[in-house]
């Protein structure tokens, strides 16, 4: 695939994402689309908005859980960006600015130190870790009824969105991440649960994993920056009017309205 | 109903002693009703304490949405737990002692008081709780490739088999039990988490309920009884050769082999 293609590809994801209108995946056109691509495509797509003036907070896992993997047919999980206009302030959220949610609960590592791969273990990541966080995540594809291969999906940033980011700060070393308890509930009643090892059996082995897949383009993980390790729950669809609330062990609740 | 029931529990027990599951109640009597099944149930009990078992706690099943969902119901069932039922922890269980098992992690109650219906609040359960435990709940159904509805697991002892519990006590106010992630592995591979929200919202909730279903029955909680609360994550397979273990936060380790 040439780089004007990638290019307009990355052009018309944004623009999908920005005008909020979902489209057909890119992989019915672009049969040659494959993962490799798909990531120059993203590298495209995250230019874009930094151009546009946005800023990286981190760089964040997607496809994390068995069930998704083996539902996606992958052995490795995925990574993409979320930047500071995705972070939301405040307890709502806006369903005009969106497609079609849905929520998912994570944890989110804070950075004291770059990590560098390859060859970074969950240890490592535990080491450089000033701080973990709760976090609810919105996903919102921009494919139709969330129907992407792992390519399209790669190219759309993972299907970043929005993000609720918690306010309990803990060392790594207080928490047992995965015996993590949690807990999604919507309009009061619980929807998805589930522990940290939902996250490839450690939330730290998702953090590692993308240190060792960024070092394969020549990037690391930076100190500061803020990583959603990937989801605990399940996804659940979003609809105005929703209260949504997140229970974590230790790590307090998240809340939030979903407004018209 | 009682000598249906006497007639019930005894195509059960062919399924004990032919190594065999049967076929279900329900395709015997389609008219079967849980009222009835709890008879057979109580029918088996009594005939395993005449013949010298104990009964040392009461199990509740089918507290997750999943599960009710499954079997088209609206609420959790129970069954008895017998001294002859445990295993401990990291113990082996011989596969003849099985039919077609299934392991799930749960916290089991131990209770320091005794626990009369039918008011019974999740608080309640709580203050009368000496400690709480990790465990290994063996589910198995002495019904043919576990065809059960509700009536059937009902009759069979909500499908008890056998039970393993941790050796770390935790005192119940030492911990906040919706909130306790679990892990399930089978030969060393994560097969699902849970968390403890995942019975009816809380674990002490289902005992309430226990200790306000038994009411009906004229039957108390007593205080020493160990009560298995319900599953924290879907019940997984076991096989001969296979070693469960489960993780839960706070609560420690618990673990069984099958030879």
């Amino acid at each position: 695939m040439d780089k004007a293609t990638i290019k307009s590809i990355a052009q018309f994801l944004n623009s999908a994402e920005l005008e909020k209108r979902e489209v057909v995946k890119i992989t019915k056109e672009h049969t040659d689309l494959d993962v490799e691509t798909a990531y120059e495509v993203q590298e495209q797509l995250v230019l874009m908005k930094l151009e546009a003036g946005n800023e990286i907070i981190g760089p964040k896992m997607g496809l994390t859980s068995q069930a998704k993997m083996k539902q996606m047919g992958v052995e490795e999980p995925i990574y993409g960006y979320v930047f500071d206009y995705m972070v939301v302030n405040g307890d709502q959220l806006s369903m005009s600015e969106l497609i079609h949610p849905k929520v998912e609960a994570e944890v989110a590592f804070i950075m004291g130190r770059d990590v560098q791969g390859p060859n970074i273990t969950a240890e490592d990541i535990l080491a450089a870790t000033e701080y973990i966080i709760p976090a609810l995540e919105i996903i919102d594809s921009r494919y139709e009824n969330f129907n992407f291969t792992l390519p399209d999906v790669i190219a759309d940033n993972a299907s970043s969105s929005r993000v609720f980011l918690g306010t309990t700060l803990r060392r790594p070393q207080e928490l047992e991440l995965d015996l993590l308890g949690v807990t999604l509930s919507i309009n009061g009643e619980i929807r998805e649960l589930g522990a940290g090892a939902a996250i490839l059996g450690h939330p730290a082995n998702a953090i590692a994993m993308l240190a060792n897949m960024l070092a394969r383009k020549g990037l690391k993980i930076k100190a500061g920056q803020t990583i959603l390790a990937g989801a605990i729950t399940g996804a659940v669809m979003l609809q105005a009017g929703d209260t949504v609330s997140a229970k974590f062990d230790g790590l307090g609740t998240i809340d939030f309205k979903v407004k018209e | 109903m009682t000598d249906k029931a006497a007639q019930f529990a005894e195509h059960l027990e062919k399924a004990v002693v032919s190594g065999k599951g049967v076929e279900p109640l329900t395709a015997l009597d389609p008219e079967l009703t849980i009222q009835d099944a709890y008879q057979v149930q109580l029918h088996t009990i009594d005939k395993k304490v005449q013949a010298g078992s104990k009964i040392v706690g009461k199990k509740i099943g089918l507290t997750s949405l999943a599960m009710q969902k499954l079997l088209g119901v609206d609420q959790p069932d129970y069954g008895h737990l017998l001294d002859d039922m445990v295993v401990h922890n990291g113990g082996e269980v011989p596969f003849h002692r099985v039919l077609q098992p299934k392991v799930e992690a749960e916290i089991a109650f131990v209770l320091k008081k005794d626990l009369i219906g039918p008011r019974v609040s999740a608080l309640d359960v709580l203050l009368a709780t000496d400690y709480v435990v990790a465990a290994l709940e063996i589910v198995d159904s002495r019904v043919a490739d576990w065809k059960i509805k509700l009536q059937d697991t009902v009759a069979d002892n909500a499908s008890s088999g056998l039970y393993v519990l941790g050796d770390k006590r935790v005192k119940p106010d030492a911990v906040d039990l919706s909130m306790v992630g679990s892990v399930l592995y089978k030969n060393g591979e994560m097969m699902n988490t849970g968390v403890g929200a995942a019975a009816l919202g809380h674990p002490a909730t289902c005992v309430a309920w226990l200790a306000n279903k038994l009411f009906e029955f004229g039957i108390t909680l007593k205080a020493g009884e160990v009560i298995l609360s319900g599953a924290l994550s879907a019940a997984v397979n076991a096989e001969p050769g296979d070693r469960f273990s489960a993780r839960l936060a706070h609560l420690g380790e618990v673990s069984v082999s099958f030879k």
